[in-house]
């Protein structure tokens, strides 16, 4: 029977499998961060150990202030606890670490696929949502809560039911200046933001193979935010090349024999999905989200909703609610709306690709509102600098930071003053997410450069025509 | 964790869709070992002003709903990131269950992982159960988890599913932990079978 991608690798993970369904898969892989504490607490306090130290991998980036080079740098002194846990329950459990001073250290997201610890056809899971990632490199990858965390912690497995599976898949190259960011937040303004629930996503189609791996990464992170339970995108040529030679890659051998294996991950032609969406690539365009939900996206061209037009009393108020909380009003133009500040980063988009695109904007231009750069991890902040890139945001007059999820949701005190508004680059724009009252407008690397550089939503396409 | 057998409670009616995790527990209460108390915690910010005053118009704040047990919610409930607070703030504030159309994927497991039953229901139903609530403050409702069924104000019942395995854990009052060890032969065995067959996945 044909099967899809994702059914492969489930049935390959499968450990037992209960007659009502419920089924104990491996875990290949094991990512931890600085808010895993809760894992092990439930771990310790239990008297257990972890099962599987090798299979599990971990950095601080949660609660990092992203201006602390090391620990005792961290003047906040419960930020400074939280990281010393960590220091702690790491070397106690003997799991592969990179500490503040490692020079790998980084946003999970982000260094799995940097170290090779993110393969095809493996499953990874990790206690957070964005976890879904790592399905970029056709990885069956998902976020897991605190108990689970401790679970896979001493068992190296976890109970699921089999999810239902979907198919988005994007016919056609999207445009000049479009980003695999403004494909996930078009997707998630089509399908709403629990179009996805109870399923797993393959992203497939021209519209998807053509974007880099950098980009895939970013259209699966935001699978989550689509309610999905996972995304993932078939392993090919690019996938292939951008394992090859890291660190926890196979080499030699046993590289040839994981190529052969991958090659046969692909979902089989006549595999059947419970649901199927399609889109036209060159039908997206840069998008700005406008409300406080990941499916409140639109063209940077179009202008903010009218709760009136809204024949549906439930969502009419969802709506006025949305607006009232984001400052705007209905009918406005998406460029007419100026921000405080920009933040590009997190697990979303705090990669080479996404930092080079947002220097291309900013290079020989400068912010006329605050601006923060936060590379994704210590590799992707040492090849900026090697490419310039750090200079460039600075002539600007951008912070350039340390690698951490810094303001993606403030658990540091990089935190936006109250009711202030930002462009920022990472996946949720819920109430109060990037500080009190803070509201949060979700776009692309490029689109936040450009709305640093402009103090209001521009069209990037323009900005990058006439320079 | 505790045994859920059935609940009979006080049930408050929540209009909104997409409530996020963010908004049951902002991200300052994150810091927050798990051994300590959620007393407090749940919806911190929504509950209040700009001012930190408690706003009048939100339905937790007032009686009857601020001693509701049962939540009867829209869809999407508990979408967004991971935190397990959000079960803690919700199990702490005295709610054991929360019917909805649909929850966020890993909410929907970390009730359970916390002796709450997330019932799903349809939207209708939903709707009729919210109406009744708003109709009828105090009204209270029934989660049945032994026969799956939920008791509306009027009498009228729903059936629902929940995973057998979550469903028998909970009338059980079973830590998985111990349940999934007890699989510790077959996980070996897949760990010896997985060096063989996928030798790549071991540098
Ligand atoms: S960058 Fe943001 S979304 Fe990503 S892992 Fe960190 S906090 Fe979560």
């Amino acid at each position: 029977m044909a099967k899809s991608m994702f059914e492969k690798i489930w049935d390959d993970h499968v450990v037992v499998e209960r007659d009502d369904g419920q089924t104990l898969l491996y875990v290949d892989r094991h990512l931890c961060h600085d808010g895993s504490f809760q894992g092990y607490y439930t771990l310790n306090s239990q008297g257990r150990t972890l099962r599987r130290p090798d299979l599990t991998w971990g950095s601080p980036d949660h609660y990092r202030p992203t201006d602390a080079q090391s620990l005792n740098d961290i003047s906040d002194p419960a930020l400074r606890e939280k990281v010393a846990l960590f220091d702690k329950n790491a070397a106690e459990s003997g799991i592969h670490y990179y500490g503040l001073d490692s020079e790998k250290m980084g946003v999970v997201h982000v260094i799995g696929p940097e170290l090779g610890i993110t393969l095809p056809g493996i499953m990874l899971v990790c206690g957070d949502s964005h976890t879904a990632t790592h399905g970029a490199l056709g990885a069956f990858a998902f976020g897991i809560g605190a108990s689970e965390v401790a679970h896979v912690m001493a068992t190296q497995t976890l109970w699921q039911k089999k999810p239902k599976s979907m198919r988005i898949t994007v016919n056609g190259e999207v445009g000049f200046g479009v980003t695999g960011k403004d494909v996930i937040l078009a997707i998630i303004a089509k399908i709403s933001a629990a179009g996805a629930a109870g399923h797993v996503v393959e992203f497939a189609g021209s519209g998807i193979t053509a974007l880099s791996m950098e980009e895939r990464m970013t259209v699966c992170n935001m699978t989550i935010e689509a309610g999905g339970r996972a995304g993932m995108i078939a392993p090919d040529e690019k996938t292939y090349a951008y394992c090859k030679g890291r660190e926890f890659a196979p080499a030699g051998e046993k590289w040839d024999r994981a190529i052969e294996y991958w090659k046969t991950l692909p979902s089989d032609p006549g595999a059947v999905f419970d649901k199927e969406v399609t889109l036209n690539g060159a039908d997206i365009a840069p998008m700005v989200t406008w409300g406080n939900s990941p499916e409140n996206g639109l063209p940077v061209t179009g202008a903010v909703p009218d709760p009136a037009n809204e024949p549906d009393p439930e969502k009419r108020e969802a709506i006025q609610g949305a607006l009232e909380y984001m400052g705007i009003s209905a009918g406005m133009q998406i460029s007419d709306i100026a921000v405080d500040q920009v933040y590009i980063g997190s697990c979303t988009n705090g990669r080479i690709e996404d930092l080079r695109a947002a220097a291309a904007v900013a290079k020989g231009r400068k912010a006329v509102v605050a601006a923060r750069v936060v590379p994704g991890s210590e590799p992707v902040r040492r090849q900026a600098v090697e490419e310039g890139l750090d200079k460039i945001f600075l002539e600007a007059g951008f912070e350039w930071r340390l690698p951490g999820c810094a303001s993606c949701l403030c658990l540091n005190d990089e935190i936006f003053a109250p009711g202030t508004r930002t462009a920022s680059t990472s996946n949720r724009n819920f109430m109060g997410r990037q500080g009190e009252r803070v509201r949060t407008h979700l776009v692309s690397p490029a689109m936040a450069a450009a709305a640093a550089i402009t103090g209001h939503f521009s069209d990037v396409r323009d900005l990058a025509e006439d320079k | 964790m505790e045994k859920f057998t059935t609940l009979t409670a006080v049930a408050a009616p929540l209009d909104k869709a997409n409530i996020d995790t963010d908004q049951l527990v902002p991200a300052p209460f994150l810091r927050r070992p798990r051994s300590e108390s959620f007393e407090g915690v749940l919806f911190y910010r929504v509950r209040r002003n700009a001012d930190g005053e408690m706003r009048d118009d939100f339905i937790l704040n007032k009686a009857p709903f601020d001693k509701a047990g049962i939540f009867v919610a829209n869809r999407n409930f508990g979408c967004g990131s991971s935190r397990e607070a959000a079960a803690w703030a919700l199990v702490a504030a005295g709610v054991r269950a929360v019917i909805a159309p649909s929850f966020g994927d890993i909410h929907y497991n970390n009730e359970m992982n916390n002796g709450m039953v997330p019932v799903i229901l349809p939207v209708e139903a939903c709707d009729e159960l919210r109406v009744q609530l708003h109709a009828d403050p105090g009204a209270e409702i029934t989660v049945d988890l032994e026969t799956q069924t939920v008791t509306g104000p009027d009498g009228r019942t729903y059936a629902f599913t929940i995973p057998a395995f979550n469903r028998y854990r909970l009338l059980n009052g079973l830590d998985e932990i111990d349940v999934t060890l007890e699989s510790d032969a077959e996980i070996a065995a897949y760990e010896a079978r997985r060096v063989k067959t996928a030798d790549w996945l071991f540098p």
